[in-house]
């Protein structure tokens, strides 16, 4: 047992760390949410193909570094301290998860060696309801001639207009709730396949409207064994809002940084206003909500590793559910604590759109709701804790 | 990062639960689950025995390095005695002041004939302690102490005249550890002593202080020229708040992982009572449920982070959080104890004012957020030594 970074981590964490400063100030991270794509194609091709971060949690044999979660999510940690607009969130923390849990070895072959060389990006698509689990499922997968065709919209889909690879859950027609669920994965310029980018208030992270016509697909395109859709489904997710929550903690350091260095400097009534103790307080309470989304994250981050590694420990697997759950309510709340508290210490300038904050507020909201809000994942555990399914 | 612990460590586990459960057993058994914060006041003596079945099995000091009389367990193993003894219903433990207080203060800064003296005692759970830092005036300022200590020449021995407060166990207890002012005039952290004072003497009084519980586990001690020998200062004199300030850096340990195990106990009986009394089926009382449950994840993952920065013994920034995560958390637990319980939660145990245990819970979680630094000052703590902002007037 030993929950602290190994020397190969921390030199993950600061090399990217030196990048992003490189890479991510604000003004670039405006300009990239203004762009068209709605991120720099330059920067991301660096991380891609220079920097290797899609490929350090695939193994070697699909041409990755073989190395585990918990460095994707010391990499989201960074990326979410700058709010750098990249597809490494759907891409590494979505897709592929999706791809490594599959036994599809032929999609694993195809798909995998791809992100890993920074060929690609992915997303996953699954949701068409304002909830995160399986009753988002609405699209409908009708036999057809020894294949399906695939019909329904789904929102929310994270990077989704612009990725080349696209994991869509489909479910069967007339079946309910975990039942019936299918994930396939295909190229994002499948006919019938229609992509439309959504304006959105979190101007760093883009979302899409996926509308599929009569898709055309078969078993090759199948991810899940029969059965096992929603169990897939559901532990990416799980794994997903792991990641997320890397980001989110990172989010939350930075604006709690960006005020301590406004604050240090920022005089009223003749002394700087961080001297205030009704302010150091609010500070202290930041830094604990800080600390606790960083250890519930890094302990989920050891858990998503197990489940992702094929030699991973059973018994630690089975706590996936639970310490992503943890993880993404403190994550949330603490985020939105933080960034929220950051406007209010800056006082007028915090109101503006030339400064920082906003962004962060911004994050934080959309980052909370996204793969189930704190009330939900609460709610999640309570079924647990009161044993009211297994 | 690793959260596994090993198969040894996990041997070593099977090894704690098979003692606790041979042992914890007889006359014994009454203790379970007894003794802890807000029930301080438990069958003292037969707690006092159970420290020394508890020193045969070489479990007082499990943690102290061999050459100090120690197990020499590492932090791994530790965590999990901590947490098996805990899961055992091991009562509180009335020797935890000196196990894990004193006793590492005198290791650290005592003398080689201070250590023969005072720790076998300690690690054989013959000697019990308190603590003698807090006084009237000299609460949050915890330098503000008027208590005073003359160096008389003739006896070769300090006479130590004045008031602690908060004291803890201190009419169950042999010894008493007290910061005293030993030069006249000096005031603040400057010109205080660390001074290890036998209990059983004429200048020292004990009165029990009522608290809201109803019950007594606090005491004041009025000192009137009460006598320690020359040779029972650790230190030297002026050292005093040099060793106060390292004494309470042992405080956060590895026990932290056995007390976050009785709160998991505390919550396993909310959660059970809201099942039979249909609070589980509140949606709001699901969510605040939900929130401690993974609250307490929470803060054993700090736990872990925090033992996993150690090397040297020193904690990193990151571990000034602990005392108010916690302190928070147990004070939304115990109300959200009363709330599940909801009407019932007004009936008492029994006349006068016998409470039930999650009545204790519920009132004491209050002392959680004031005693060994409050809130407010762990804060400040928290604001000028992890994040670096301005200091408070001092």
């Amino acid at each position: 047992m030993e929950l602290a970074l190994t020397d190969e981590q921390r030199m993950i964490q600061a090399s990217a760390e030196r990048f992003l400063t490189q890479v991510a100030s604000s003004s670039a991270v405006r300009t990239a949410m203004s762009s068209e794509r709605g991120y720099d194609t330059q920067t991301w091709r660096q991380i891609a193909k220079e920097l290797y971060w899609p490929a350090l949690a695939i193994p070697e044999a699909y041409g990755g570094l073989g190395l585990g979660f918990v460095e994707v999510c010391l990499l989201q940690e960074q990326l979410g301290r700058c709010l750098l607009p990249t597809p490494f969130f759907a891409t590494c923390c979505l897709a592929t998860p999706a791809l490594l849990l599959s036994s599809n070895e032929s999609l694993k072959e195809r798909w995998l060696p791809l992100i890993a060389a920074g060929e690609i990006s992915a997303s996953v698509a699954y949701t068409s309801a304002p909830r995160w689990d399986d009753s988002g499922v609405q699209v409908y997968a009708q036999s057809h001639e020894g294949g399906y065709r695939l019909n329904g919209e789904y929102r929310y889909v994270i990077d989704g207009a612009d990725c080349d690879l696209l994991i869509i859950a489909a479910r069967t027609p007339g079946s309910i709730g975990e039942a019936g669920i299918r994930l396939f994965a295909l190229p994002a310029d499948t006919p019938g396949l229609l992509r439309q980018p959504q304006a959105t208030l979190d101007q760093t992270r883009r979302l899409a409207t996926i509308t599929l016509n009569n898709v055309a697909v078969n078993d090759e395109h199948l991810l899940s064994e029969p059965g096992q859709g929603w169990p897939m489904l559901r532990d990416v997710l799980h794994i997903a809002c792991i990641g997320l929550a890397g980001e989110q903690t990172g989010g939350a350091q930075q604006s709690l940084d960006i005020t301590l260095k406004y604050i240090g400097e920022r005089e009223q009534f003749g002394r700087r206003i961080a001297s205030f103790q009704a302010i150091k307080h609010r500070c202290a309470d930041l830094m604990l909500a800080i600390e606790c989304s960083r250890s519930a994250s890094y302990y989920a981050a050891c858990i998503a590793d197990q489940c992702l590694n094929i030699d991973g420990d059973p018994s630690t697997r089975q706590q996936l559910g639970e310490a992503a759950a943890t993880a993404k309510i403190f994550a949330s709340e603490g985020f939105f604590q933080c960034a929220a508290e950051s406007i209010q210490l800056h006082g007028g300038v915090g109101f503006t759109w030339e400064y920082d904050p906003h962004l962060y507020f911004k994050r934080a909201r959309a980052s909370e709701q996204m793969l189930g809000t704190p009330a939900f994942h609460r709610e999640q555990l309570a079924k647990q804790i009161f044993g009211e399914r297994t | 990062m690793n959260i596994g612990f090993s198969a040894a460590d996990e041997q070593f586990r099977q090894q704690v639960a098979q003692w606790m459960q041979k042992h914890l057993t007889g006359e014994f058994a009454v203790l379970r689950f007894r003794g802890g914060p807000g029930d301080e006041d438990f069958a003292p003596e037969l707690r006092k025995r159970w420290e020394q079945v508890l020193a045969q099995g070489k479990w007082v000091g499990a943690g102290w390095a061999i050459e100090q009389g120690g197990r020499g367990l590492s932090i791994n193993q530790q965590v999990i005695f901590f947490e098996e003894y805990a899961r055992a219903g091991g009562p509180g433990r009335m020797g935890h002041i000196g196990e894990g207080l004193v006793g590492p203060t005198i290791a650290a800064f005592g003398t080689p004939e201070q250590q023969q003296r005072f720790l076998p005692p300690i690690l054989s759970g013959q000697d019990f302690w308190c603590q003698g830092y807090s006084e009237p005036g000299a609460g949050s300022d915890l330098a503000n102490i008027k208590t005073r200590a003359n160096f008389d020449e003739a006896g070769e021995q300090w006479l130590i005249s004045g008031q602690k407060v908060w004291t803890s166990l201190a009419h169950e207890s042999d010894w008493c550890f007290v910061l005293a002012r030993t030069e006249p005039g000096s005031v603040g952290h400057r010109g205080l002593s660390f001074l290890l004072v036998k209990m059983d003497q004429p200048g020292i009084r004990v009165q029990p202080i009522q608290q809201l519980t109803g019950t007594c586990e606090f005491n004041e001690v009025f000192f009137d020229q009460a006598r320690t020998s020359a040779h029972n200062m650790i230190g030297q004199p002026g050292d005093g708040w040099k060793i106060a300030m390292a004494l309470l850096g042992f405080e956060r340990g590895v026990s932290t992982l056995g007390q976050q195990m009785q709160f998991q106990n505390e919550l396993d009986e909310v959660v059970r009572i809201a099942k039979t009394n249909g609070a589980a089926q509140d949606p709001v009382m699901r969510q605040r449920i939900a929130q401690a449950w993974s609250g307490l994840r929470v803060l054993r993952y700090n736990s872990l982070r925090m033992l996993s920065g150690v090397q040297d013994g020193s904690l990193r920034p990151e571990a000034t959080i602990y005392k108010l995560a916690w302190s928070t958390w147990h004070v939304e637990l115990g109300k959200l104890a009363m709330d599940v319980l909801g009407p019932e939660a007004e009936l008492l145990a029994g006349a006068p004012y016998e409470l039930t245990r999650l009545q204790a819970l519920f009132l004491f979680t209050r002392a959680d957020t004031l005693y060994g630094g409050s809130n407010e000052i762990q804060r400040n703590i928290i604001a000028e030594r992890a994040l670096g902002m301005p200091r408070e007037p001092r």
